[in-house]
């Protein structure tokens, strides 16, 4: 059972992240926390995969465009890497520069979806008159 | 993955803060913030490999690049 294993360990770690900022270790604290969300977010990372790829078998079998496909896939990794990132630095109490992080983020996804929009776009202009 | 990592972070912590406590009550404060930089930076040490490791995994599942 997994989710039990996930749990667990987060039960755990947060038990041992209380004790860690008792003994005024602030910084071993935090550590532990980001290891903490990186392995269960690697116990994860295999089902997402599966998911991942059952979604792209079935994008190419209605043979919609796959570089859309991907852009969204792009964005999805952006959007948990930056999650990742981001809550690290706001659990230590630095919000801006969590903010500028999850600022990053944005700007890059919107880069990448630029190409979608101008297809909609595109799309617009040729079903108006 | 293992669990024991976090195990042995939380371990390094308490053993450091509980050198931390010795040392001041000693009068060594140098020495305490010595110990605690070079725990943090053992554990970061420990740490970035795997975050990497993690990114990496992301990168490959959503094809960034």
């Amino acid at each position: 059972m997994d989710i039990v294993q996930i749990v667990g360990i987060g039960i755990i770690s947060t038990i041992l992240i209380i004790l860690l900022r008792q003994s005024n270790k602030a910084e071993f604290a935090l550590l532990v926390s980001a290891i903490t969300g990186m392995i269960i977010f690697s116990m994860v990372i295999d089902k997402m995969r599966y998911v991942i790829e059952t979604l792209s078998s079935l994008a190419r079998n209605v043979n919609m465009e796959f570089t859309y496909f991907s852009t969204i896939l792009k964005i999805i990794g952006i959007a948990y890497i930056v999650e990742f990132g981001a809550q690290i630095s706001r659990d230590a109490g630095e919000n801006a520069i969590a903010s500028k992080i999850e600022l990053g983020g944005k700007v890059i996804m919107m880069v990448l979806a630029m190409p979608i929009i101008l297809a909609l776009l595109d799309l617009i202009m040729k079903v108006l008159p | 993955m293992d669990i024991s990592l976090i195990f042995k972070i939380a371990s390094i912590g308490i053993l450091l803060g509980i050198l931390n406590i010795i040392l001041d009550k000693a009068d060594k404060k140098e020495f305490s913030y010595i110990i605690t930089l070079v725990g943090v930076v053992i554990v970061f040490g420990m740490v970035i490999s795997l975050i990497s490791r993690l990114f990496d995994s992301i990168r490959s599942i959503f094809q960034l690049y």
